[in-house]
This record gives C-alpha cells, structure tokens and sequence, in this order.
C-alpha cells in the first residue's frame, strides 16, 4: 500500500476552488518536490496532507490513517506526518533544547533525560549543537529552520513535508538548509517538498510534480521531467524560474 | 483645634495605604478572575455570549468610575441591600477592572500568531497542549506590560472611593489635612506614597519582562 494517497481531493477558500481534483500516491523512502507559480495550490495540497486544511471532497490516506474521515485522528496522523513551514514557526518563549522537547513529552511521553537526549541528538545532526541553549531571537533565519527540522525529525516520523522552507531565508542562508534537507534525504525519509529550488529538486529528488490553477499538469521523474518539459506550461514556468 | 503635621500623621497616612493596596489588591483578584471569563467569551466563537461580553465592556469602559462607586453605594441600599463603603468600593473596583482585564487578555491571546498554533498542531499536540504550551505563555508574556499598565491605574483609582468615605490613602489626607490646616505637606506626602508603589509595580513588570524572555 502506498503511504500516501490522495483521491479526487478539492479544496474551496470562499468562492475560489484551489484544488480541482488532485489525485496522487507516494511510496515509501519517495522524494517528491511539488513546484508551480504562487496560487497554484501547491502548499494547499500540503496543508491537506497533515490535515491542517480540510478538503470539502475526495478522501485522503497517510500511513493507513484516513485524513477525511470525519473522526480521523488528526493528533496521530501528525505524528508520522511531520511539517516545517516557510516561517520556521519555532516557540519563542522556549530555547531550542526545550522546543524539541516540547512535543517529545507531551506527545511521545518521554521523560526529561529521554527527550534531552533526542533533542541533543536531532540538533546534532543539523550541525546546531552549540546552540542548543539559544532562543530563537537569537538565531539566524537559516539556524531557525535547521531546528525546526531538527523538532519536526525528532517526532520521527514516517513522512516529511516541507512548505517552501527556504523561501524566507536570505540567499547566503539557503545552502545551509539545502544540505540539511540533503541530509535528511540520504536517510532514506519520504519527503514531500514544496520548493523554488529547481537545482535541488533536479539533483535530490525522485520525482516532480507541477501543478497549474489548481491541478497537477506534470508528473514524472524529476530530471527527466524539468529537462524535457511535455507541457507549454512547465516550460513558460521554468523559463520565468530559472532566467 | 489646629496642630502641627507630624511624624505620627506619616504613619497614620502609611497605615491608610494599606487600605489602597489591599482594595486594589481585591481589585486585581476579583477583577482578574472575571477578567478571565470577560475574555474567554469574547473569543468563543458563540456570538450571543461575545455579545454579552462586549456589552458588558463598553458599559463599563463608557461609564465613569464614580458612577459605578454610587451606584453600589447608594444604589443597592435603595433595593434593600445595605452595603459598607468597603464592599461597595471593593464591588465596583473589581467589576470595573474586569472589563479592562478581560480586553488586555484577549488582545494578548490574539496576538498570538496563528502559525503558533499551527506549529503545536504539526507536532502532535492537542488543542489544550497547544493552548498551555505554547499560546499562553507567549500571550502571558505579550500581556504583562499592558496589565502592569492597568495595575497603576487601579491604585491610583482607588482614591476616587474617599468620595464615598472609604478611608484609604486619599481619604486619611483629607482627614489629616482638615486637622493640620497643611494640605500641601499632607498631600505631598500622599502623592510620595503613590508613586512608590506606582513606581514599584512598573519596575517588577520591567523584571519579569527581561526574566521571561518576551518574544520581540
């Protein structure tokens, strides 16, 4: 079974329909980078996936948890479906160490040393450890997100989504979040990315999906499909992306 | 007779101050946890009980202090209910203080960004985790300033209760000023006890400020 299924889900804001109709699969250990212009419903479709949006049709399956089912429990799909957004979004009251921690034992039910010890073990491998006592005022934006995915990879989840989350950082900023994600990615998660990064959707990506007004346009692996575009849409939009 | 202002009136005006702090001590108490329901039902999203709470703002925040002291103190005698100046003073400041608490909280909690509660929900926490966690004490951090601010008004409030004889700080000046004919000296000394606790209270919310790391 794939972990993710999406079937014929639409999504309304008001009077505007932003998903028409999307329907996809993603297996396991996949590497998906969603690209497409601004509008395009791209981190709609993401936020639907954690069930941060609800969709007013279709039904979606993450890891055997059905997301639209009207009881679903949202609390656990979130668990295994972990998400970092373009703002970083970390908890400013609290210091890094004790932002991982948070949801470690409130969610997981680890005790202090136990979740101690995963926070001092994820920021680690974002290469953060001498920050772990900082609060995020006093970080740089790119140090900000390396630790809001060092929280959300702490929960281990089985599913990763990333909403445009380089999209907010200085361009000397980027590359050291790229390698993060790089990271993460030769470990063999499943990602989902939501991305203006053409370069590392081509490099680390498995495979590509462009979405226009609304629906998926293209899909297809990733060098093949941003090399060779089939559509005059993907094409103008790699054009106005990459000039 | 006329006599001197002395040092005994110093203490007999430091002990009345004890009667201002403790009415706005009651005050803040009383107030505060109205305050609390003032604001939880103006964020619920049932409109008829964030109406009611809206009501019950503007008619407080609208209507003068004073107002409210007589009509505590010579309203409720009038249904049959006899009132000392204490409980009518106590009554009034607390209520009043409720509409002002309930509006500095709930614009403390909104200003809470969305994202904050997204970010708790992407990790698994439930609507009380993140409510608990992560709102609150941001928006406990956001509102001191604001509540500190109030805190001051409130004590400084409190003199409007001599008008109903309640005998505080205000109202032993003017007691101590009818013997000694000294009212500058007398109400000197009564401004110099205000604003040390005025003063005081600032400077403790500055602390906690720096202590709980307020998000800039």
């Amino acid at each position: 079974m794939s972990l993710v299924e999406l079937v014929d889900i639409r999504k309304r804001f008001g009077a505007v329909e932003v998903l028409k109709g999307i329907s996809l699969t993603l297996e396991k250990g996949e590497i998906v980078a969603v690209i497409g212009r601004s509008g395009s419903g791209k981190s709609t479709m993401l936020r639907c996936i954690n069930g941060l949006e609800k969709v007013q049709a279709g039904r979606i399956v993450v890891d055997g948890i059905d997301v639209t089912a009207p009881k679903a429990d949202l609390n656990l799909l979130r668990q295994r479906a972990g998400m970092v957004f373009q703002s970083y979004n970390l908890f400013p009251h609290l210091n890094v160490e004790r932002n991982i921690m948070l949801a470690l034992k409130l969610v997981r039910k680890l005790d202090t040393s136990a979740a101690r010890e995963v926070a001092r073990a994820v920021v680690t491998k974002v290469g953060l450890a001498d920050k772990l006592h900082a609060y995020p005022d006093e970080l740089s934006g790119g140090q900000q997100q390396r630790v809001a995915i060092a929280r959300s990879l702490a929960m281990q989840p089985t599913l990763m989504l990333f909403d445009e989350i380089t999209s907010a950082l200085d361009p000397e900023l980027v590359g050291e979040v790229l390698r993060v994600l790089e990271g993460v990615a030769s470990e063999g998660m499943t990602m989902m990315l939501v991305t203006h990064e053409m370069n590392f959707a081509k490099n680390v990506a498995d495979r590509v999906i462009f979405m226009h007004e609304g629906r998926i346009h293209e899909d297809g692996p990733a060098r093949e499909t941003l090399l060779e575009p089939r559509t005059a849409e993907l094409r103008s939009f790699l054009n106005a992306v990459l000039h | 007779m006329i006599r001197e202002f002395a040092g005994a009136d110093i203490i007999y005006l430091i002990e009345a101050a004890r009667w201002t702090l403790l009415l706005a001590l009651t005050a803040t108490v009383g107030g505060g946890l109205l305050g609390i329901v003032v604001a939880v039902l103006r964020v619920i999203p049932f409109r008829p009980l964030s109406w009611l709470a809206i009501a019950w703002i503007n008619l407080i925040q609208g209507t003068p202090l004073l107002g409210q002291l007589f009509v505590f103190f010579f309203g409720l005698p009038l249904v049959g209910l006899s009132v000392d100046a204490w409980t009518a003073a106590a009554l009034s400041l607390s209520i009043y203080a409720s509409a002002f608490f309930g509006e500095i909280w709930r614009g403390s909690l909104q200003s809470v960004s969305q994202r904050q509660w997204e970010a708790g929900a992407a990790l698994g926490l439930t609507y009380a985790q993140r409510l608990g966690h992560v709102v609150l004490p941001q928006a406990i951090r956001i509102s001191i300033a604001p509540t500190v601010g109030f805190l001051v008004q409130l004590v400084k409030n409190t003199s409007l209760t001599a008008l109903i004889g309640f005998v505080e700080l205000t109202r032993a000046s003017q007691i101590i000023s009818g013997a000694t004919f000294a009212p500058l000296p007398v109400y000197l000394t009564a401004a110099v006890i205000y604003f040390v606790i005025c003063f005081s209270l600032s400077q403790l919310a500055h602390m906690l400020e720096r202590r709980l790391h307020v998000a800039r």
